[in-house]
């Protein structure tokens, strides 16, 4: 494996963004413009977006990376520079990591723009430490990223790809605690909701635990995110039959 | 004198997609330094040798050598350049940046890059983004790909479709040239006439080979005074 070859994918996906102003808008404006939303929503009731903002800066990352991420590479798989670049010295975990970083640091700037808007002009007040609400972000960036590179090999066409997004991240978002504190679910429901890495990124946001907990929270994300990277890279295929 | 080394050794090739045999037991060698042109009709299975001399598509049995090893080992990676049917390359990215990231990849120094733009004469669209380019252009461009480095043997699946006639006599002097210093190239193409400019012809028929021999010898054999003829001829023979 060599880090060059992984910086130069990682570029390579970068200039491609950097020639879509568009995306970039629609990356940074979105959640900024969503969370700015809730906050003016929840005015009258005093207290509550201190509760609700820093539980969708984790939600954000994960929907918004997991879209871009399965489209990207989906696009590389079909139009045939994924086949090109395996009949080249390219090791497969250099394309996955080169994926990873790249849709890594634009998580970071997204949710470093997100929270800083969100602290100062939208007033958000939370007994948390910012930074770990940024590393949970950041966490959810990259979950979003690793699964949207493991399901796209499921699609066959971006629009398939998209339909993804509702069978992958609503039952999250119905489980993870979002809507319903996950104590509460049905027995066999709350084993489902305890392990799914959404309500990892929610635990580890949830403000006056041990440190031990968040450790143990971080872990989890990390895991799934080791696992749909492997995943994503076994199916990267250099022979078809 | 000894005979040139092999640059492709393939032998009793068979290839089944889904149930469907696409190449029956082929065999033929190519030398070193040749340029040899793939003809055959539609869905003949042209794509599908090219990309199992690659590695990848999967051999169902038989053995294909490309420059004495195994197809698919990965020391052939750097030593093949491949041009596939569809463009392959990245629509959002620059020309130039297109070259640059495949030049890294590939560890060749970065002067290819201008090298290879100018063999395919595209040096004037360097800053152009790709999905703002001509079918012809873009066809030019991942021909730049496949030339990065100099690899010793060149694999192109139609690198002549949409041009025009200036310019596919330019890239056949191209190939020649590369092939008289020494670079091995197989090349598809549907059109006879600049088909005929190679030095051997391999004609494939639903997955059989039908005639392995010079352009001349083609005409000779069919007694026919134009390549267009002489290939239907050989196809309606066939069948
Ligand atoms: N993914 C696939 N699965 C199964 N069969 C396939 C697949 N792709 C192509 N084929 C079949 O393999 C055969 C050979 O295809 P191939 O692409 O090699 O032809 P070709 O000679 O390159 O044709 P063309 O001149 O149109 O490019 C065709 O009959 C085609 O239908
Ligand atoms: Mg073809």
């Amino acid at each position: 494996m060599s880090l060059r070859r992984t910086w130069l994918t990682m570029r390579r996906i970068l200039q491609q963004l950097g020639h879509d102003p568009r995306t970039i808008a629609l990356l940074l404006v979105v959640p900024s413009a969503l969370m700015g939303l809730l906050a003016w929503s929840l005015v009258n009731r005093p207290g509550s977006f201190g509760v609700l903002g820093p539980r969708l800066l984790g939600v954000f990352p994960l929907i918004i990376m997991f879209l871009v991420t399965s489209v990207t590479t989906l696009r590389e798989r079909t139009n045939g520079t994924l086949e090109r670049l395996l009949t080249m010295p390219l090791v497969k975990a250099e394309l996955i990591l080169g994926y990873a970083a790249a849709f890594g640091l634009v998580a970071i700037v997204q949710s470093a723009l997100v929270s800083t808007l969100s602290y100062t002009w939208y007033g958000l007040v939370h007994q948390g430490i910012p930074w770990r609400i940024s590393a949970v972000a950041l966490c959810a960036g990259l979950l979003g990223t690793a699964f949207g590179l493991a399901l796209s090999a499921l699609a066959k066409t971006e629009f398939q790809a998209v339909q993804f997004m509702p069978a992958f991240i609503l039952p999250q978002l119905l489980l993870c605690g979002l809507m319903v504190p996950v104590a509460l679910l049905p027995t066999a429901l709350r084993y489902v909701a305890n392990v799914l890495p959404m309500t990892a990124a929610l635990h580890a946001i949830n403000p006056l635990q041990s440190t031990s907990y968040y450790l143990e929270q971080f872990c989890v994300m990390v895991a799934y995110i080791m696992a749909a990277l492997f995943i994503g890279s076994t199916t990267l295929r250099r022979r078809t039959k | 004198m000894a005979p040139p080394p092999l640059a492709i050794e393939v032998s009793q090739l068979r290839v089944v997609r889904q149930h469907s045999v696409i190449l029956k037991s082929l065999s033929f060698t190519v030398a070193a330094g040749e340029l040899v042109g793939l003809l055959g009709p539609s869905g003949s299975g042209k794509s599908t040798l090219m990309r199992s001399l690659l590695g990848v598509q999967t051999i169902t049995s038989g053995s294909a050598l490309a420059l004495g090893d195994k197809v698919g080992t990965p020391a052939l990676r750097r030593r093949i350049g491949y041009m596939a049917q569809s463009s392959a390359i990245y629509l959002d990215l620059t020309v130039r940046e297109n070259l640059a990231y495949f030049a890294g990849v590939l560890g060749v120094d970065i002067s290819q890059v201008e090298h290879t733009m100018h063999i395919v004469n595209l040096h004037s669209f360097a800053g152009r983004l790709v999905s703002s380019l001509s079918g012809g252009e873009r066809s030019r461009v991942s021909l730049a790909v496949a030339l990065l480095g100099a690899p010793p043997l060149l694999i192109l699946d139609e690198p002549t479709v949409g041009l025009d006639p200036v310019l596919r006599r330019d890239l056949w002097q191209t190939f020649a040239q590369l092939a008289g210093d020494g670079t091995t190239v197989l090349v598809s193409s549907h059109v006879m006439d600049e088909a005929a400019r190679c030095g051997r012809l391999l004609l494939l028929r639903e997955g059989n080979l039908l005639f392995d021999d010079t352009p001349a010898q083609l005409l000779a054999r069919t007694r026919m005074d134009s390549y267009d003829e002489a290939f239907v001829r050989l196809i309606e023979e066939a069948s």
